[in-house]
């Protein structure tokens, strides 16, 4: 069995452990992390809304983005460490996140572990971030959705709609 | 030459040179299409030489107020202080993302409304990146606080913002009156940004860092206190009925001299933060937008403009302004719009601040700009998602400007 891990800042602890349970013990992982390309884009759109300055400004972001690099590589390490298995593969990803999730699962992949990100505090439809709703809907293999902690109590589901109750 | 023409010259070369300055063509600094655009509308006689000396006279005292202000900003960083903060923003989140985003706001306000939008985006946004980013935590929702704030929390002060420095001349206000009557509209923008944000990047506010923060840097005593000093400078000065360009003009001196006596700067430094061909650039703007105002363009404005206080026409104003900005950029809007809102009074003058302002987070940089940026973009290569930019601006810009329109009403009514 080969299977993908994707870890993100914020809940890759959670899930790596999760899927550490779940794994069977001869699974070929790769521990995967994509870094955003469109964090440093923000932080350059502002830049050019600075009419007048092209003179003082010089890519601002670019020590961000060797910064964000160096703690996904730690990241990487420090999560091939937790795993504790040999073989676990360290891949390290630039670019728009959720493409390229399901780029590296495109091909020979049999299970891809995700984290649910999100607010606890609102589970509904919009609980699943984008990008987790993206490979969600888009992975060409199977998605493992992981609690990052502790998952919900069966209290979290809201009472039933008082006309669904008269209907039965 | 007939009235008519010479409209439709001016206009021409405004579009044309704002054109060539969000595209850059060769990566020349804007000035280079400004200033010749501003010779030609004079050897064309579409502005005469008068009114140009005038203008240009009118507006060098703002020029030397905003040359005062990239520096001191510059120099601040050179002492250390945006290092100094985030690391105090690292340590005093204890890790957590949400505890975290807060400090960004208080620290990209206060930033904003006294060194300047220009200190938040190319100074301060940096090291909060970086700093995010060390902490392993999701960098994105700090990013776009950064970038909102350094716009609709640059209505405190006439130093917060150019439009504001160009405003603040028309006005009549004083420094102080000015900042306590923009202090609500302030604090209701940044309220309703923290709301929306806070809501808007809940899935990426999760997990906590676990990184160890590294002893936190010590603040820069003697540039916070240059700054301070320098805020209090702009009260008193105003009281004495002293351009307040002159406090900016001391705290800069302040802390250039150690600086470069210590080595911290050279000499090319501070020349390089001094920015010529961008105070060349505001010289030439407003001079190509006082020959498009000369030849009607004013008069219609007027017309299209409401006067009036009440809260209606104050939403209108800013609403009118922020439609504007959105269109050619805040630069050339404020410009446009100043002459006649200046004869309606300076609650009309603030309310198009508003506008100008907090607008442009809906389009980032006009959307005459935002095309020709995309073209630029995606000619070297490079996409652009514009969609979470757009539906992040769309549920702020409103809510920003009706708040802040509201609490300018307020203020107007409570300090007058």
């Amino acid at each position: 069995m080969r299977a993908v891990v994707w870890l993100v800042e914020g809940t890759w602890q959670g899930c790596l452990d999760a899927a550490a349970q779940i794994l069977p013990p001869d699974a070929r992982v790769t521990l995967l992390h994509v870094t955003p390309s469109d964090v440093g884009e923000v932080a350059e759109a502002a830049t050019a809304g600075l009419l007048g300055r092209a003179f003082r400004v010089h890519r601002p972001v670019r020590r961000f983005e060797e910064v964000a690099d160096q703690e996904a590589l730690e990241i990487l390490k420090a999560a091939g460490g937790r795993l504790g298995r040999e073989n676990a593969e360290l891949v390290h990803l630039r670019g728009r996140v959720e493409r390229e999730v399901v780029g590296a699962v495109a091909e020979g992949v049999d299970l891809l572990v995700v984290a649910r990100d999100g607010d606890r505090s609102r589970l509904g439809p919009h609980s699943l971030g984008h990008a987790t709703r993206f490979i969600v809907d888009h992975a060409p293999c199977p998605v493992l959705l992981v609690w990052p902690d502790e998952p919900p109590g069966i209290d979290s589901i809201p009472p039933p709609h008082e006309p669904y109750r008269e209907g039965r | 030459m007939p009235g008519f023409v010479s409209e439709t010259l001016a206009v021409l070369l405004l579009v044309a040179m704002l054109a060539c300055a969000v595209a850059r063509p060769r990566g020349w600094p804007e000035a280079v299409f400004a200033v010749p655009a501003a010779l030609l509308l004079l050897v064309l006689g579409v502005l005469p030489l008068s009114q140009a000396g005038a203008e240009a006279r009118s507006l060098a005292p703002t020029i030397g107020f905003l040359a005062a202000v990239l520096v001191l900003a510059d120099l601040c960083d050179r002492y250390g202080l945006f290092e100094a903060a985030g690391s105090w923003m690292a340590t005093s989140s204890r890790g957590r993302p949400v505890a975290l985003l807060a400090l960004v706001f208080v620290v990209a306000s206060v930033v904003t409304a006294v060194l300047g939008l220009d200190a938040t985006v190319l100074l301060l946004t940096p090291i909060v990146l970086t700093t995010v980013a060390r902490l392993r935590l999701r960098a994105k929702p700090h990013a776009y606080a950064c970038s909102h704030l350094a716009n609709s929390a640059s209505l405190l002060l006439p130093v917060s913002n150019l439009t504001n420095l160009l405003a603040f001349r028309a006005s009549g206000l004083s420094f102080a009156r000015f900042g306590a009557i923009m202090a609500l509209p302030w604090l209701a923008a940044i309220a309703v940004e923290w709301g929306v944000l806070r809501r808007f990047f809940a899935t990426d506010l999760v997990g906590r860092s676990e990184t160890e923060v590294a002893t936190p840097l010590r603040i820069p005593v003697f540039a916070s206190a240059v700054v301070a000093l320098t805020l209090v400078g702009f009260f008193v000065t105003s009281v004495l009925r002293v351009n307040p360009a002159f406090a900016a003009l001391g705290g800069a001196v302040t802390l250039a001299v150690p600086a470069l006596v210590h080595r911290r700067a050279k000499v090319r430094d501070i020349g390089f933060a001094l920015d010529v061909p961008f105070l060349a650039f505001v010289l030439a703007l407003g001079l190509v937008v006082k020959g498009v105002s000369l030849h009607g363009l004013s008069s219609l404005i007027v017309h299209l403009l409401p006067s009036g206080t009440s809260l209606g026409s104050l939403l209108l104003v800013a609403g009118i302004a922020a439609v504007l900005a959105n269109l050619i950029n805040n630069l050339p809007a404020v410009l446009l719009l100043l002459p006649a809102a200046a004869a309606a009074g300076p609650g009309v003058v603030l309310a198009v601040l508003i506008g100008v302002n907090a607008g442009p987070n809906l389009t980032y940089v006009g959307s005459l700009a935002t095309l020709l940026w995309r073209r630029v973009l995606s000619q070297r290569g490079e996409e652009l998602r514009t969609s979470e930019f757009l539906r992040l601006g769309v549920v702020t810009v409103p809510p920003v400007l009706l708040a802040s329109t509201v609490a300018l009403w307020v203020s107007l009514r409570l300090v007058g």
